[in-house]
C-alpha cells in the first residue's frame, strides 16, 4: 500500500495577490476534481502530508509559515506554488519580502506560472506525491528526515 | 458461539464502516457534480495515517485515545454477543468520554471547543438513546439484545416513534451535516477539525478505525428494531441499515449546518415528541 494514494494537503497563502489561491481552489472543483486521486484539502498541518504555499516571504508570514511547517509530521512534501512562492516573483524588490518560500523552510516541488495553472499545479501535486512515497521509503531504511535535521 | 460473534464483528466491521465511508464520500461528491474518490479511498487514508509519524501532543492523549479504542471495540462486542443493551448504552457513553478527555488534554483551542461541543452533542442525543432501550424493554421484557432479537414481532411495531427519535439523534452520532459541530468529517471545516485537531498519524488512524466500528455498532441497533424470530427478517434488516446509512448521506449533503441550541432544542423535542408518545402508548398497551 502506497502512502501516495492518500495525499492530504495543506494550503497556505503567503503573500500572494490571489490568483494562484483561486486557481489552488479550482483544482478541487467539478472541472479537475482532485479528490478523484484521494487528495483532500485539509486546512489542519497535523493531518497534512503536501504543503501548498502561494505567494511570497513575507517579515510577518516568515514565523507562520515555519510553524505550519514544524507542525507537520514526516512524511511531508512543500510545493511552492507560483512565481511568487518560487523566487518572490513581482514583489522580490519589495522592503518587507525576504523572497520565495525556500528562503525559510526547504521546498521540494516548484510550480511557475503568474496565475499557475489548475493544470499545472495538479502537476505539481503529483510529482510532490511520487516524492512523498520516496521520503516514506527513505524514513523506512533509517534515515532521519531532512525537516528534523535542522531542529 | 460468542466468540465466533466476537471474531466476526472486530474482523468484518471495519470492512463494513470502511466500505460504508467510501460510499458515502462517491455520494457526497456526485451531490456536488464531482467523479469523488474510490470506493477504497478510506482504507487508503487508513493505511497512509498509520505510515505517518504521531506527533505527540502528551503522553496522557495515547491513553485517552486508546481508552476510547478499546471501549467501542468492547461495546461493540458486547452487543453482538447479545449482551445488556444498557451495558452497552453506557459503555458506548464511556468511550466518547474518554475522546473528549484525549482532545480536552491537548493545549489547542479548536480542540477544546470541539471537545466540549460533543459533551452538548451528547446531551442532546442521550436521553433518546436510553429511551430506546427501555421501549425495548417494554415491547419485548428484556434487555438482553439475544432476547430481543428472538422475539416473535419486529420491535419496531411497537416502537415506530422510538425507530424515527434514533434515525434523528444518528445524525448527531456519525457525524452528519446538520449536528456536525463537534468534528466534521468533511475536508476543511468546522474549527479546522474540532476534536481531532491535535491527533495525528497512527493515533488519528486509531481514532478513524474506532468511529468505523461505532458506526456499525449503531447500525447494528437500527437492525435490531427490525429483527424477529424468522431467518428472513435479518435480511429485512441488513437492508434497512444500508437505507438508513444513505439516508443520513443524504442528510449530510442537503442540509447546512445548525447551532448548538438549534440542535439540542430539536433533538430533545423530537425525543419528548416520538419517543415520550411512543412510550407512554406502549406503556397504556402492553
Amino acid at each position: 500500500m502506497n502512502i501516495s494514494k492518500s495525499p492530504w494537503l495543506l494550503h497556505y497563502d503567503g503573500s500572494s495577490c490571489n490568483g494562484c489561491d483561486i486557481e489552488v481552489l479550482a483544482c478541487t472543483t467539478p472541472v479537475y476534481d482532485v479528490e478523484r486521486f484521494g487528495v483532500v484539502n485539509t486546512g489542519n498541518p497535523k493531518h497534512a502530508d503536501i504543503f501548498l504555499i502561494t505567494g511570497g516571504i513575507n517579515s510577518q508570514n516568515r514565523e507562520v509559515v515555519k510553524q505550519l511547517y514544524s507542525q507537520m509530521p514526516d512524511p511531508k512534501v512543500v510545493v511552492a506554488v507560483g512565481i511568487c512562492a518560487c523566487d518572490g516573483g513581482i514583489f522580490k524588490e519589495c522592503y518587507n519580502i525576504l523572497g520565495g518560500v525556500d528562503t525559510v523552510i526547504p521546498v521540494d516541488i516548484y510550480v511557475p506560472g503568474c496565475a499557475a495553472k489548475p493544470e499545472s499545479i495538479i502537476d505539481g501535486v503529483v510529482k510532490a506525491v511520487a516524492l512523498l512515497d520516496k521520503k516514506r521509503a527513505a524514513m523506512k531504511a533509517g534515515k532521519t528526515p531532512a525537516s528534523q535535521k535542522e531542529e | 458461539m460468542g466468540i465466533l460473534k466476537i471474531a466476526l464483528y472486530l474482523i468484518l466491521a471495519p470492512f463494513i464502516g470502511g466500505l460504508l465511508a467510501g460510499i458515502d464520500r462517491k455520494i457526497g461528491a456526485r451531490f456536488q457534480g464531482r467523479q469523488g474518490p474510490p470506493l477504497l479511498q478510506p482504507f487508503y487514508d487508513l493505511f497512509k495515517l498509520f505510515e505517518k509519524q504521531s506527533l505527540v501532543v502528551n503522553g496522557v492523549q495515547d491513553f485517552f485515545v486508546g481508552g476510547y479504542f478499546i471501549f467501542v471495540l468492547f461495546t461493540g462486542c458486547l452487543f453482538f454477543i447479545g449482551g445488556d443493551l444498557l451495558l452497552v448504552c453506557f459503555a458506548l457513553t464511556l468511550a466518547e468520554v474518554f475522546l473528549m478527555m484525549a482532545a480536552c488534554s491537548a493545549n489547542s483551542p479548536y480542540s477544546a471547543m470541539g471537545s466540549q461541543r460533543e459533551l452538548l452533542q451528547m446531551m442532546a442525543y442521550e436521553p433518546m438513546l436510553l429511551l430506546t432501550a427501555i421501549g425495548f424493554y417494554i415491547a419485548t421484557g428484556s434487555f438482553m439484545v439475544e432476547d430481543i432479537a428472538r422475539s416473535n414481532v419486529s420491535p419496531i411495531v411497537y416502537l415506530p416513534g422510538m425507530f424515527f427519535g434514533f434515525l434523528y439523534i444518528l445524525t448527531i452520532k456519525f457525524r452528519k451535516s446538520p449536528f456536525d459541530i463537534s468534528t466534521s468529517h468533511h475536508a476543511h471545516q468546522e474549527m479546522v477539525k474540532g476534536i481531532t485537531t491535535e491527533l495525528s498519524g497512527n493515533i488519528l488512524a486509531l481514532v478513524e478505525l474506532a468511529v468505523w466500528y461505532e458506526d456499525v455498532l449503531l447500525l447494528g441497533m437500527i437492525g435490531l428494531f427490525i429483527v424477529n424470530m424468522k431467518w428472513w427478517s435479518f435480511l429485512i434488516a441488513a437492508a434497512v441499515c444500508l437505507i438508513a446509512y444513505i439516508l443520513e448521506t443524504f442528510v449530510d449533503n442537503l442540509f447546512p449546518r445548525v447551532k448548538w441550541d438549534s440542535m439540542l432544542k430539536s433533538t430533545w423535542l423530537v425525543t419528548l415528541v416520538a419517543g415520550g408518545v411512543n412510550l407512554l402508548i406502549l406503556t397504556l398497551v402492553r
